[in-house]
């Protein structure tokens, strides 16, 4: 029997180094300092995907501008104040949030934003960025809230501060490094995403110069290149992954390097 | 109340008062998202049900240029190429949690249990990639003539292989939801006390047996990961749109392009000019958001059940 369970694991660890190793395989011939600084060209003449390393930064900073107060005090206020049946009633939303297909966001940005504005822009792909992120960092906030020490919090109490100047003095400290990490992976997680931002921010083969114009982004160029019928563009896009996943497995490492002695 | 009494109280001060206005203000913005997500999705695909009415979910027929639209392609497409995936990926994702929870050592679970998870950090478009250029052809080859040789008189397995259908969608779907499913599994089949583990090899089990008791145990959350990695699944967007082969037909073979709910979305929306068009597109988000918001909340109800106590399943994916 556990050479059976054994062989499932063998077939999924496989499969990931399977697909790494393609991703640096493909992605190492098209890869060089050109590629990274310049934006595309039409077939046959090179160009790169600057524009859209710069869009994707962009993209990411309006996200966690916008995303990781809301959702830290999110978690806050579930850990905090979360007894009642209203906070019940929000922390299953957040938690059934994160099940929502993105592609779902997309639509309800596109609906209440780029309707309204009327035309795709950064501002809309930043937004719906930042409604995934925000289910992921207050759940992650709440449980690593909740490993803070009682005795700190009462400690606190103790010396008369009042509640508000001991959840943020104290105790959001105390958990500091757990919210930055989870921080960190719904980063990493946003940072692939795809399908909310194919109508919210749509794409660009330029260099942005606003954020109220639409803005190209590493994984949009993934999909046009991968989906078109060039071998030049299908190259570029394997390069171009190589890029996205080298930033996605940093990440991880180092979250999985500095949660180590916890875990 | 005497004055020194207030100051002292944690909640008898204008700052925690304040403090916690703030914070019940964010909650409640969560609410009104969801409320407004609703509300916005409905709103946007009301001439859509207007116009069609229930036969929307019933009508194959998807057809911009006659204005006639119906969602029943892309229904069966969706739970065809899931049940796909779950048929492949439940074993495994089960084999690989009881491997690491029942069966492996410390040093070999901890870092394995972080490549399974790395399976999950790949993006959508980058298993879409992947998926194109070397999953399909590789099945084209190796995998769907076999099919076809031997289970050819099954509907299923008929027709021409082109490596671009149902089968290759199921198949990265699969790829894509057992970190997800075994992740979830894991938790569960750690909650289990020790103490039932001790009690069955007490009663002279072996090895096996006591996984068995462990898995009844469970169950109750075994069935919540399958049913999450099914919303999942439904779910996925990128990956599935570009193996899919994005055909809007209904059709019994495995090996025949089909479409589903999530790459019609993203496939079409920015090309739909007409209003009735763009109409029936948001409902087709609107019917893919109450499905995965009622798969993901049975889920979640029935794994909290088991690991109320030990938690960080939310976290896990």
């Amino acid at each position: 029997m556990t050479a059976l369970t054994a062989l499932c694991t063998i077939v999924a660890v496989g499969i990931l180094l399977i697909i790494l190793s393609y991703i640096a395989m493909r992605g190492i011939g098209a890869l060089n300092l050109r590629f990274l600084v310049d934006s595309p060209r039409p077939v046959g003449e090179g160009g790169g995907i600057g524009n859209a390393i710069v869009g994707s930064a962009l993209l990411l900073v309006l996200s966690c501008v916008v995303g990781i107060p809301l959702g830290i005090s999110t978690g806050v206020y579930l850990s905090e104040f979360g007894g009642g049946l209203f906070a019940s009633v929000v922390r299953f939303l957040v938690d059934t949030l994160t099940g929502i297909p993105s592609i779902v966001t997309g639509v309800f940005v596109y609906a209440v934003i780029v309707l309204r504005m009327g035309h795709f822009s950064a501002l809309a792909g930043g937004i719906a960025l930042a409604l995934i992120m925000i289910p992921i960092v207050a759940r992650t906030t709440e449980e690593m809230i909740k490993l803070v020490p009682h005795s700190l919090r009462e400690g606190a109490l103790a010396l008369g501060a009042p509640q508000w100047r001991v959840t943020l003095g104290v105790v959001i400290p105390a958990a500091a490094s757990g919210i930055a990490t989870g921080a960190m992976l719904a980063v990493a997680r946003v940072s692939g995403e795809t399908a909310p931002l194919l109508f919210t921010a749509f794409g660009s083969r330029f260099f942005p110069r606003n954020l109220n114009e639409p803005i190209a982004s590493l994984t949009v160029q993934i999909y046009n290149y991968a989906i078109s019928p060039y071998d030049e563009w299908h190259a570029q896009a394997w390069a171009a992954t190589l890029v996205l996943m080298t930033l996605i497995l940093s990440i991880n490492i180092l979250v999985r390097f500095l949660t180590r002695k916890k875990f | 109340m005497s004055d020194w009494r207030r100051r002292l109280s944690p909640t008898g001060n204008t700052g925690d008062a304040f403090f916690r206005a703030a914070m019940f203000a964010v909650a409640l913005l969560m609410l009104l998202l969801v409320v407004a997500m609703i509300w916005a999705l409905a709103s946007h695909s009301m001439l859509s049900i207007r116009r069609f009415g229930f036969g929307f979910l019933t009508s194959r027929e998807w057809n911009p240029i006659k204005d006639q639209f119906g969602a029943l392609a892309f229904i069966y497409g969706t739970i065809v190429s899931s049940l796909i995936a779950l048929v492949i990926s439940v074993p495994l994702s089960l084999g690989i949690a009881i491997f690491l929870v029942e069966q492996a050592p410390v040093y070999l679970s901890r870092p394995i249990t972080f490549l399974v998870e790395l399976l999950a950090a790949i993006p959508s478009v980058v298993y879409g990639l992947w998926g194109i250029f070397v999953l399909a052809p590789f099945l084209r080859v190796y995998v769907e003539p076999p099919l076809a040789r031997w289970f050819g008189w099954l509907p299923m397995f008929q027709g021409p292989i082109t490596g671009i259908g149902l089968f290759t969608g199921g198949i990265i779907l699969a790829i894509m939801v057992t970190p997800i499913i075994s992740a979830v599994v894991r938790d569960v089949l750690s909650a289990v006390p020790n103490t039932q583990r001790e009690a069955a090899l007490a009663l002279g089990a072996t090895k096996w047996e006591t996984t068995r008791v462990v898995l009844v145990n469970g169950a109750p959350g075994i069935a919540g990961a399958v049913i999450l990695g099914l919303g999942r699944a439904i779910g996925e967007t990128m990956a599935v749109t570009m193996v899919i082969g994005n055909r809007p037909e209904i059709s019994l073979s495995f090996f025949q392009p089909s479409y589903t709910l999530a790459s019609v979305v993203a496939n079409e929306f920015t090309e739909a000019t007409a209003d009735i068009y763009l109409s029936s597109l948001v409902e087709l988000g609107l019917i893919l958001f109450f499905v995965t918001f009622i798969v993901n909340a049975i889920a979640r109800m029935l794994v909290w059940k088991v690991t109320r106590k030990t938690s960080s399943v939310g976290m896990a994916v």
